[in-house]
């Protein structure tokens, strides 16, 4: 394929924002009193400085990649899922039962809890995708509702029902060990190979399928797929399940990977950050891996920074939300670049 | 004593000289006809005269003083009103509310003085003969009564200056007379009226002189009383029209589409097809004429599976397919060219060899099993962009970036290609040029000289004229008369478009109309 | 248990309480979403609001600047919402979820930086709470409902709430009888932030007395949910946001009480929102160009 100025103009943007993003950061740095450099630096040595530190980083950026691809794979079908954070806490949640309640070797044990994660999720956004292709319920309200009546079931179930007798604070009783995903360094856990070959699958099924192309017909123009023969709404069904079912698998490898039991608080609003991570990589799933890893790095860095620079670790999600601010203003950011001669 | 005066004016959009170094005048007292073809610049130029766009270059002169119009607030206060094309009225309001919008009287600085704002739309409303009712709300009122709001609206804001964007367009024959008297009354009480359109009868009815555009351009400018309609033609196309296009004769063959007593719902759930019966044989070509909004959008997506028909029957070559999903239709051999390329016909950030097999990328050779096969979508892209003349830097190039005639061969090698029983052409020909449309009809006889059946919608009357062999005449969702290719005259199908009788309230709503799925546009994005 | 033992008059008052932050955020929203611009981001807003009222109560000693200062931070808030959604026609949820995420993040990172520890701030020396009636809570209620009356008067027999609701409609209609469409937008959304913040304002420095993270506690989006529910009329708001906070309320009352766990109290609210929004009962229309930015030059 040959390369178009168009798409140089594609990549530059989200690295633009992010620039963008970093320098009106350090003025909320300077604030502090912290001096910038220091803090930054700090951040790269907190994200990156050592193995330990390096796969921490990892751990936050396995549930973004997944979460990204969810809110990613929505957008190409014309759909905005801003629900993957509570699609991620009922998978979470079921995922910790069968991973609790289910006597199995682990062969066999640990596909049947990514199974369940993906029917859970799923079902959790194929909920909002039936309300909108029923009803015309547009997505944004829907999910942003079934978010928090997910929250509030969970807070339910783990303060009741499904509460560890024993346990301090409330939370699952861990996982029986046949459950468990292999741990490499720290709280790494082969999640992350998962998470890589999940991407390499969605990138398939996005762009060399023909449920792929239905998918993307009707993210493009709706009126045109149904022209063509497409069903409208059993597409936007379908990927409101499959961006669920991806969200649905950040919860099962938080809880089968990194804590091993469920409650609520497994998920540091991945399923929003999620949002953030899709926009900046233009919904494209290889972009989905580079911004998780910044987010990732970003977050991880920041908690570092904190003990190091004594900058409050918020600084991340201040990042986080100029970046979006920025990157969706990609007027503002087509700005900064040298001016086209022909409009 | 010239009203409006614009010298000079040149206007760009990105790509196009929308317009260039154009000058004309208004007299005070008369209708000035604007006429040329699609695209031509007329909108554009009426948009500038009413400060919606800023000229690159060029001055206006209003009552021979120079002005600058900046915003519509300027030109109303000029004594310019517009009435827009597509109406500028907000449904859920009423009458009074979209009339008094943006000037309204008020008590106390700020509360809306309802009474004394109906009353004065009341009273403009008889002064000129409108009748309108001011309680009414927008959404509940017929086309040609919300086109009467519009009017009023601009002598409400004391206009002396109508600009008139193609009216007719949608409106009856009926409702066109009632428009036109009152054009009449208008001028008698000193107003003057410049009117859009290409439509050239309509032009000899009413103007008193005519302005022609062409590319951005003036061609010419005459007393509408000395010349003749084809000269005007001529002067809006920069050649000599042939009004006639060759045709021979073709026995039609069996029938292929049956439509049978169908009914249909719009998109807000009134009736929009009441017992629509016709066939279409193999070998010819069946014209639906008609004003826009008679039930042709929807009698066409009733044949193509886009809209659910509540009763009757529409069967293709033998096989009923009333309410088939659109894919089993497309299947049992039909091919389509929706009315709205941009809406309809194409997926526009999809690359051009994509939309070449939007109907078939499910099938061999284009897929295997799950798996879409690149190398055979661009071979057989390739070959089409080579047959059908396409014009695009390649196979890859996304079709939004293409020229309109362009992206309309796209569909008509996508649906002829695909070797169909039954093409149903809508409004093939819409906002093309010149030779873009001779490349439509010409594909369209083709596929008659290859015994297909064609049914062709068009509210362009000689377009149907010129290629139908039967013509079928639509009329509030019903077909009301049926006259041969060779006995059609522009008098006799005019007669019937007008229906039975005027306006009448249409009946009850009907159950189950389509939900519509506010979507996220990607390209919003 | 009597059942009557529920309906009392602190039933009444506290269902009052709880519902004023929502009432200030919802009709908030309804000022945005009702000139064309999506509100996703009362929560987000509600915040500031709420932060800025402490600091501002804090240095000043009084609490008329703290509200100042609440209205201030709105006016910021609402106006970087109008500036990515108006003038750089952002898609308004993705521009609300950033503000949202950046309103969380930096008022959690301003807490230590401006009072020296993390988490929440220390408690005020006073609120509204222990003042005379003007510098009441009460005040703030009574000023709630007024805002109610007002927006309603405002919006249905005022020339500007009637160019409010035609912008929101139809943008290119208003546009071609004169009105400002980015304007109307702009003042629209910047009310929206000053009430939202006046929301945030009330639970900080109106009843708890500091600012603690994340305090809203997802009123904004409840807010929102209310102002849906209310089908985006201000006397079906003020409806809806009353009976979210009796929701809220009767959730605390019966907890002990009665076997029905207090989250499934909670859950109503956005419950009630799906099945309002998938038209169940009476389906809820918003406005007709909400979420669409305005263009002039499309043609």
């Amino acid at each position: 394929m040959k390369f178009h100025k168009e798409h140089l103009i594609e990549i530059c943007i989200p690295v633009i924002a992010v620039i963008l993003a970093l320098i009106v950061g350090s003025i909320f740095i300077a604030l502090s009193g912290k001096g910038i450099f220091n803090s930054y630096s700090a951040l790269l040595i907190g994200a990156f400085g050592s193995k330990a530190s390096l796969a921490e980083t990892l751990v936050k950026t396995v549930p973004l990649i997944f979460c990204g691809l969810s809110v990613a794979f929505a957008f190409r079908c014309g759909v905005f899922n801003i629900g993957a954070e509570g699609q991620l806490l009922i998978a979470g949640v079921a995922v910790a039962c069968v991973g609790y309640a289910i006597k199995l070797p682990a062969i066999i044990h640990i596909p049947l809890c990514f199974l369940v994660a993906i029917i859970a999720g799923g079902l959790w956004g194929g909920l909002a995708g039936y309300l909108k292709a029923r009803f015309g319920a547009h997505e944004v309200i829907t999910t942003i509702m079934l978010n928090f009546i997910a929250l509030k079931f969970t807070e339910f179930l783990v303060n009741g029902p499904l509460r560890e007798p024993s346990g301090v604070s409330p939370k699952t009783p861990h996982i029986l060990e046949s459950a468990e995903l292999l741990r490499i360094i720290g709280r790494l856990n082969i999640s992350i190979f998962i998470a890589l070959i999940v991407t390499g699958i969605i990138y398939y099924l996005l762009n060399r399928t023909t449920a792929g192309y239905e998918v993307r017909a009707v993210g493009f123009n709706p009126l045109a797929a149904e022209y063509g023969g497409i069903n409208v709404a059993k597409n936007v069904v379908l990927a409101m399940f499959i961006s669920g079912a991806l969200a649905g698998l950040a919860g099962c490898c938080e809880v089968l990977g990194v804590f091993r039991y469920f409650m609520p608080d497994i998920s540091s609003d991945y399923g929003f950050q999620g949002i953030a991570v899709a926009l900046l990589a233009r919904n494209h799933p290889i972009g989905v891996l580079l911004s998780a890893l910044l987010f990732g790095s970003l977050s991880n860095g920041a908690t570092k920074m904190q003990v190091i620079a004594k900058t409050p670790k918020q600084i991340a999600s201040i990042i986080q939300g100029l970046v979006i601010m920025f990157v969706a203003a990609d007027m503002l950011v087509r700005y900064f670049l040298p001016k086209k001669k022909k409009e | 004593m010239k009203v409006v005066e614009m010298m000079g004016i040149t206007k760009e959009f990105p790509g196009i000289k929308a317009n260039e170094n154009v000058s004309f005048h208004l007299n005070k007292g008369e209708i000035l006809a604007l006429v040329g073809e699609n695209g031509a610049g007329k909108s554009t130029l009426m948009n500038i005269l009413y400060g919606l766009y800023q000229p690159e270059s060029g001055e206006i002169y209003i009552q021979e003083k120079p002005v600058v119009i900046k915003d519509p607030n300027t030109a109303i206060s000029l004594g310019i009103g517009m009435v827009h094309q597509h109406f500028m009225l907000i449904p859920p309001l009423t009458v009074t509310e979209n009339i008094i919008l943006g000037s309204e009287p008020v008590d106390g600085g700020i509360f809306i003085n309802i009474d004394k704002a109906s009353r004065k739309v009341k009273d403009i409303s008889e002064q000129y003969g409108l009748k309108i009712d001011p309680f009414a709300r927008i959404e509940s009122i017929s086309v040609g009564m919300q086109q009467r709001v519009e009017i009023l609206k601009t002598l409400y804001r004391g206009a002396e200056i109508l600009i008139l964007d193609e009216p007719t367009a949608v409106l009856t024959p009926q409702e066109i007379k009632e428009l036109f008297t009152i054009m009449r009354v208008l001028i008698e009480k000193g107003k003057s009226i410049i009117i859009i359109t290409h439509k050239l009868d309509e032009v000899k009815e009413i103007s008193d002189r005519i302005v022609v555009l062409r590319h951005g351009k003036i061609m010419g400018e005459a007393l509408t009383s000395e010349v003749s309609t084809s000269q005007i033609a001529s002067m809006m196309v920069g050649r000599d029209v042939v009004f006639r296009i060759k045709k021979e004769t073709i026995e039609p063959g069996e029938v292929v589409l049956d439509v049978h007593n169908v009914t249909a719902c719009d998109d807000r759930g009134l009736p929009a097809l009441q017992g629509i019966t016709f066939n279409v044989r193999a070998g010819e070509i069946v014209g639906i004429a008609g004003v826009d909004g008679n039930g042709q959008t929807e009698l066409v997506e009733a044949i193509t599976g886009l809209r659910s028909v509540k009763s009757g029957k529409i069967s293709l070559k033998g096989k009923e397919i009333t309410n088939l999903p659109p894919r089993k239709i497309i299947e049992t051999g039909l091919g389509h060219i929706p009315e709205d390329r941009h809406k309809r016909g194409l997926v526009l950030n999809f690359s051009v060899a994509e939309n070449f097999v939007l109907m078939e990328y499910y099938k061999s050779p284009f897929a295997k099993w799950i798996n879409l096969s690149y190398r055979a979508i661009n071979d057989f892209a390739q070959k089409l962009i080579g047959r059908f003349d396409v014009r695009t830097p390649g196979k890859e190039t996304l079709v939004r970036s293409l020229s309109g005639g362009n992206q309309q061969k796209i569909i008509i090698a996508r649906e002829i290609v695909r070797n169909p029983n039954i093409l149903i052409a809508s409004q093939p020909t819409r906002g093309l040029d010149v030779g873009a449309i001779e490349f439509v009809q010409e594909n369209l006889l083709e596929q008659r000289r290859n015994g297909k059946a064609i049914l062709l919608v068009s509210l362009e009357l000689e377009e149907i004229m010129n290629l139908s062999d039967r013509i079928l005449v639509i009329y509030e969702g019903s077909i009301v008369g049926e006259v041969s290719g060779e006995e059609a005259t522009r008098d006799k199908i005019g007669i019937m478009m007008t229906g039975v009788k005027g306006e009448e309230e249409k009946g009850e709503k009907c159950v189950g109309a389509e939900t519509v799925l506010p979507f996220v546009q990607n390209d919003e994005l | 248990m009597n059942i009557l033992d529920i309906f009392t008059w602190s039933l009444l008052t506290v269902t009052i309480t709880k519902a004023i932050p929502l009432i200030y955020a919802g009709i908030g929203g309804l000022y945005s979403e009702r000139s064309g611009v999506v509100n996703i981001c009362l929560e987000g807003i509600m915040l500031a609001g709420a932060f800025s009222a402490v600091v501002c109560t804090h240095f000043t000693g009084n609490l008329w600047f703290g509200l100042a200062g609440a209205i201030i931070a709105g006016t910021f808030m609402g106006l970087l919402h109008g500036v990515l959604s108006i003038t750089f026609k952002v898609n308004q949820i993705v521009g609300g979820t950033a503000i949202n995420i950046f309103a969380a993040g930096a008022t959690e990172y301003l807490i230590p930086i401006v009072f020296g520890k993390p988490g929440a701030t220390p408690p005020l020396a006073f609120t509204f709470e222990r003042q005379d009636f003007f510098l009441s809570k009460y005040f703030l209620i009574y000023m709630a409902f007024l805002l109610v009356g007002l927006t309603h008067i405002f919006l249905y027999k005022t020339s500007y709430g009637l160019r409010v609701r035609a912008v929101g409609e139809h943008p290119k209609a208003a546009d071609t009888v004169g009105i400002n469409v980015y304007l109307t937008r702009y003042l629209c959304v910047i009310m929206s932030g000053i009430f939202a913040a006046i929301g945030g304002a009330y639970l900080s420095i109106g009843e708890s007395g500091l600012f603690s993270k994340g305090m809203t506690a997802n009123r904004g989006f409840i807010a929102l949910a209310a102002l849906i529910f209310g089908k985006w009329t201000p006397l079906g708001t003020l409806g809806a946001c009353l009976f979210f906070g009796f929701c809220d309320n009767l959730q605390s009352t019966l907890q002990g009480r009665v076997p029905i766990p207090s989250e499934f109290m909670l859950m109503i609210p956005y419950v009630l929102t799906i099945v309002a929004i998938a038209g169940v009962v009476g389906r809820s229309r918003p406005p007709a160009s909400s979420g669409v930015p305005y263009d002039p030059s499309e043609r």
